[in-house]
């Protein structure tokens, strides 16, 4: 069970019509381990994402988390995979407090208590101050941090984070990343996180797959596509930069 | 953490839980409470003349304790009147965004990413709306009784009682039809705005249409000659019957006139004979049983709607793409 990736997906496959979103993706996700899934915006991160959630059926191939079928068990999964969807929302009218005591109550748990857990993990992305304040007063960084902290509340497994850095400035970025990486350490959680940003997922992720349009056309850890892209030495962005142009290259010459 | 191997009730509790908590601290909730504690206490207050005039006239047996709620003075309807009125609005209010909003505030994939089926956002949200209308269509009901018992000293009979339970459980079903047809506008429609225009233009064509467009078509089925035989006037009021069904609010309007009044002994004419059995009639009053016979299609016909509406509503959700 240990040896077990915690996510897994085979020939995992999403068509909307004549449109193919994500094709024949291939990915596993260890314990302890932070994947990153890199791409532009449109190349099927999050429809690959809502797959393993089980909030979107796949058209074909196969996904598991934690050993289960989130297809046929969504509950099951859902219970023990913690998600931080992109663009985070929360009822606006509601304290951050309230927010997740809602949460808490849908993973049916008692509200009253789930109080102490929910004011340590307030305490641990920084929100304690803002705990009784309305969400709607929150700002994108501080909505993102709530949104992590409503994705431990379950005490998950799995954690998956769709775009955790969008649109915060950079010393939020470095914030979350850094709970990220902390919580990781702690729990021995599996991460999955998807990001157009490349330099700041370089940092976190132990693996990286890059992603261009509904395809996964390389995997490995930083150093090992930066060998394959031709030198050791380059960054994630350069490293991106030659692997599309040479799959986009290929592809030319293929058709 | 042992909440994982923790056997948990339907998580449409804790949605409906959530949801009627948000509704009774929200501003339409209170917009609520003011309209129809007007609508309760206003044609109490200005036929009281009129229905102590009724409660004098009335040799005993007929019933004065429902005129408080089905006499109006004219400018202002009666409670049933006006509850009749509002009871789409009220179902439109408290639907319209049940799902596009949550959609709009970012809330819907976090919501469907805990562990509670899909259908437990909409019931929960479903039963949540018909308990708030419920209750505060319930308390007004009470507070025109209170108020009749009160200021006019009039005393329910049971058999009155009876009738306006059977009126409350059919406002209520009619309450629900709309609130499940916004529902289902919510989930069809990307903005909150379009819903509620959707469904108030849905609601306005066929209260006001409907009567009409069921005029037109039974003039078109069984039109009428300039000295009309007797078998032409009954066919055409058949036809005019048949098609009132079109509008949920002229259903609803027979349902309760059938109910609360019982002098009414049939609302259509089958033939001649009928028709002069009728003239011949001795005025007399039904059963409660009896009117619920009479009104039992038109009852059945606001459950199927109502049914229709949700499953509707159910299913396109079901099938809906969480990023739409």
């Amino acid at each position: 069970m240990a040896d077990e990736p915690l996510i897994e997906a085979t020939g995992l496959t999403k068509r909307y019509g004549t449109f193919t979103a994500v094709k024949e993706l291939n990915l596993q996700v260890a314990r302890g381990e932070v994947f990153g899934l890199l791409g532009p915006n449109g190349a099927g991160k999050t429809t690959t994402i809502l797959m393993l959630l089980g909030l979107t059926e796949p058209s074909g191939g196969t996904a598991r988390v934690l050993g289960m079928d989130p297809a046929r068990h969504p509950l099951e999964v859902k219970r023990r995979v913690g998600y931080l969807p992109d663009a985070v929302g929360f009822y606006d009218r509601l304290t951050a407090r309230q927010n997740l005591r809602y949460t808490a109550r849908l993973n049916g748990m008692d509200a009253d208590d789930a109080m102490p857990m929910i004011d340590d993990l307030l305490d641990q992305v920084g929100l304690a101050d803002a705990a009784d304040q309305s969400a709607g007063t929150f700002s994108r960084g501080m909505r993102q941090r709530l949104g992590i902290a409503d994705a431990l509340l379950k005490d998950p497994a799995v954690l998956i984070l769709d775009e955790p850095t969008m649109a915060i400035d950079p010393e939020g970025v470095a914030e979350i990343l850094g709970l990220i990486e902390r919580l990781v350490r702690e729990r021995q959680l599996g991460v999955l996180l998807s990001s157009h940003l490349l330099t700041q997922a370089e940092g976190i992720c132990d693996r990286v797959g890059i992603f261009l349009a509904g395809r996964m056309i390389a995997e490995g850890t930083v150093r090992e596509l930066a060998t394959r892209a031709g030198d050791p030495k380059l960054n994630l962005d350069d490293t991106y930069r030659r692997l599309v142009a040479h799959t986009e290259g290929a592809g030319r010459k293929a058709s | 953490m042992n909440a994982t191997t923790m056997t948990r009730p339907g998580g449409w509790r804790a949605v409906a839980t959530k949801e009627i908590a948000d509704a009774v601290t929200s501003g339409r909730f209170l917009i609520l409470l003011v309209i129809l504690g007007l609508a309760a206490a206003a044609p109490v207050y200005f036929a009281s003349g009129d229905i102590r005039n009724a409660a004098e006239q009335a040799s005993g047996a007929q019933a004065v304790f429902l005129a408080l709620f089905t006499i109006g003075h004219d400018p202002v309807p009666s409670f049933v009147g006006l509850i009749g009125f509002l009871a789409p609005l009220l179902g439109i209010a408290f639907g319209f965004d049940a799902v596009n909003g949550e959609r709009s505030q970012g809330t819907l994939p976090r919501l469907l990413a805990q562990p509670i089926h899909r259908d437990d956002v909409i019931n929960g949200k479903f039963v949540a709306g018909l308990t708030v209308i419920g209750i505060v269509v319930l308390a007004m009901t009470a507070l025109v009784a209170g108020i009749g018992l009160l200021r006019l000293g009039i005393v329910p009979a049971i058999g009155e009682v009876e009738r306006l339970l059977a009126w409350l459980v059919v406002t209520i079903v009619y309450i629900g039809l709309w609130l499940a047809f916004a529902t289902l506008c919510s989930v069809l429609t990307g903005r909150a705005a379009t819903s509620a225009l959707v469904a108030i233009g849905v609601w306005l064509a066929l209260t006001l249409f409907g009567t009409l467009l069921a005029d037109l078509i039974a003039g078109a089925l069984a039109p009428l000659s300039a000295n009309p035989t007797i078998d032409e006037t009954i066919a055409h009021s058949q036809a005019m019957q048949l098609l009132s069904f079109i509008s949920p609010d002229s259903i609803f309007q027979q349902a309760t006139a059938v109910i609360l009044n019982p002098g009414i002994t049939a609302l259509s004419v089958s033939g001649p004979g009928q028709l002069i059995q009728l003239a011949q009639q001795i005025p007399s009053v039904l059963s409660l049983n009896q009117s619920l016979l009479i009104a039992w299609p038109y009852v059945v016909t606001l459950v199927a709607l109502t049914v229709v509406s949700f499953a509707g509503a159910y299913v396109a959700f079901l099938r809906q793409e969480v990023r739409a």
